[in-house]
């Protein structure tokens, strides 16, 4: 019995700490330009293809195509912003929201279009196998990428507080219009802010493609995972956000293994439901 | 001053007209397909407008209304032999209630909040009906077919009487929305829509008005529901629950322009004959090459005209005089 919650909870562990980096791709882009980016589990699937590419071609192991997924992902949220976003950050209220859903609908079905919806999985990678640790097993892929994105979430961490470019990020999230006075040029940490949002959700998809179905629709339920995660971290809190993926990786985990697997994101989205009745701003939110 | 009176209600008269006599000129099904599909994501994006046009309750869970009300008539007819007509009130005031039992807890969440709120709880239900054997899971319900006849709010030889229904069904939330943005309550929700604080100041509950813009919206969502499982007579978790449905009622609202009373008419009058069309013209081996188009259209429309579809006409009409 003990033996089998441990599991679970690593299992749980495992899943929530790429929760955590796929949702602070998130949180920061809705901290600096209040939106919510509907296309960001699309990015996460894009992240997944390139990778799959990368390996199937090229024969490059998803463990090196990270950063060219982080490249790819931040070129891509840069002109999705450039030329769409930014079009409407001035318009009215959901302007941007709508604006989102069309990229998502559009990159979903051209993945469908061009790549056919069929599931996909890399045969393989470099990693793979079990490390037994006492009454535990650990997938090593999984653990690789659970390491993995700690340590970029730690990063960007770091980032934001101890780069000039990371405490203009900071600062626009508290306030844009005292940042514009200071000389921060809030553009440009828009359209940063939105590559490196994407670019940490396209390296959240080399890290879940060694282990994980690739297929045009598998962005959905992540995305929506992802949302909740923000939300119940307390919108724009990169800790949050860290805390929130954690605890929602653990609750599906146990909540599939003691009631029914078939409802595992049913119990995490009551779990957001109950948390925001009681703290409306989220658990660290403001 | 007769004549701007006139000029006022003539074009209203002169497109309800050509609407009511359209089947009779037009015979082929799927026009008429494509004008109920219209009529209903235009009466779904009416309800919503309600929630997200008045009273800045973003709602991307109006898909568990639209599934309540297509379930609840359907099992009731399947396994009660209740009337459809029935079924449809019992439906709209299930899914008021729980509306209501969902308002409460979220209707003092603000915003982004209140949006993914909206989308966890209609997940909820989307899974659970996904899982319920009672209303057979995934593989769905396929309604009994009964004699045609308006009572039996069944029809199999021709598509006008669902059309004349939809359009009356619309006709009526449209005067319902209009009722309601000239009222008491109208005016409240809009005042908690400007600011919380002035309007708990000024004594407005506005939890209860807001829960009240709840049921009405849920009401009306799941009288489209209804209608939907009579008319396709077939209905699943995934024709009727999930939340790309949520999202074209949201499309729908917003292109058209939120908070206006005609702009979900206008946007639905776009965007339903824009998906129908690719997808007949373009979708036919399931490429996702019609929805590639359509989210790429949906992008740009609303990039580079964010005022919504009627923001744009308005603005050309102003012009033009």
């Amino acid at each position: 019995m003990y033996e089998q919650l441990a599991q679970q909870i690593v299992n749980g562990l495992l899943i929530g700490f790429l929760y955590s980096l796929i949702a602070i791709g998130l949180t920061m882009i809705w901290g600096v330009m209040n939106i919510i980016n509907f296309a960001h589990g699309d990015f996460l699937m894009l992240g997944m293809f390139i990778s799959f590419w990368l390996y199937t071609l090229y024969g490059l192991d998803p463990l090196f195509s990270i950063p060219i997924c982080a490249g790819a992902l931040f070129l891509l949220g840069l002109l999705i912003y450039r030329f769409l976003v930014s079009k409407v950050m001035t318009g009215p209220g959901l302007a941007q929201l709508v604006v989102t859903f069309g990229v998502s609908i559009f990159i979903a079905n051209a993945a469908v279009y061009f790549w056919t919806p069929d599931f996909r999985m890399i045969q393989n990678p470099l990693l793979s196998g079990t490390w037994t640790l006492g009454a535990v097993d650990l997938s090593i892929p999984k653990a690789i990428a659970s390491a993995g994105s700690v340590v970029v979430s730690f990063l960007v961490f770091l980032f934001l507080r101890k780069t000039k470019t990371g405490k203009a990020i900071l600062a626009t999230e508290m306030n844009r219009d005292s940042a514009l006075l200071m000389g921060i040029n809030t553009e440009r940490v828009n359209a940063l802010s939105f590559g490196i949002g994407s670019a940490l959700v396209g390296i959240a998809g080399a890290f879940l493609s060694m282990y994980y179905y690739i297929y045009p629709q598998v962005g959905g339920t992540f995305g929506l995972i992802s949302f909740c995660i923000v939300a119940l971290g307390g919108f724009g809190s990169i800790e949050g956000a860290f805390v929130a993926g954690i605890l929602i990786g653990i609750v599906q985990t146990l909540g599939g293994y003691f009631f029914d697997p078939a409802y595992k994101y049913a119990i995490v989205f009551a779990m957001y439901l109950v948390t925001v009745w009681i703290r409306p701003q989220g658990l660290l939110g403001w | 001053m007769e004549k701007t009176a006139f000029r006022r209600i003539a074009p209203g008269a002169a497109v309800l007209a050509a609407l009511l006599v359209f089947p009779h000129f037009v015979k082929g099904s799927f026009p008429m397909h494509v004008m109920i599909m219209t009529f209903m994501f235009a009466m779904l994006g009416v309800a919503w407008n309600l929630l997200g046009g008045y009273a800045a309750m973003f709602s991307f869970g109006q898909a568990a209304f639209f599934g309540i009300g297509a379930y609840t008539s359907t099992i009731l007819l399947m396994y009660y032999n209740v009337n459809p007509w029935i079924g449809l009130f019992a439906g709209g005031a299930l899914a008021a209630l729980t509306g209501a039992a969902i308002g409460i807890p979220c209707s003092n969440l603000r915003g982004h909040y209140f949006a993914i709120a909206s989308i966890a709880f209609a997940e909820i239900v989307r899974i659970q009906f996904n899982n319920w054997k009672f209303v057979a899971a995934a593989e769905g319900l396929s309604l009994p077919l009964l004699p045609a006849s308006l009572r039996n709010f069944m029809f199999h030889t021709t598509k006008a009487p669902y059309y004349y229904i939809m359009l009356a069904f619309l006709a009526l939330s449209l005067l319902l929305c209009r009722y309601v943005s000239t009222n008491r309550m109208g005016f409240y929700l809009r005042a908690v829509k400007e600011s919380h604080e002035v309007a708990k100041g000024m004594g407005i509950s506005f939890v209860r008005y807001r829960l009240y813009a709840i049921m009405i919206s849920a009401f009306l969502t799941a009288m489209a529901g209804t209608f939907y499982a009579q008319y396709i007579l077939y209905i699943d978790p995934e024709s009727v629950l999930i939340l790309p449905i949520s999202v074209q009622i949201v499309l729908v609202a917003m292109l058209g322009g939120a908070g206006t009373i005609l702009g979900p008419v206008i946007g639905a009058a776009i965007l339903v004959p824009l998906s129908e069309y690719t997808r007949v013209w373009l979708g036919y081996k399931g490429t996702g090459l019609d929805m590639m188009i359509y989210g790429a259209l949906i992008m740009l429309i609303s990039a580079y005209q964010p005022k919504g579809v009627w923001g744009m006409l308005t603005s050309i009409g102003k012009r033009a005089k």
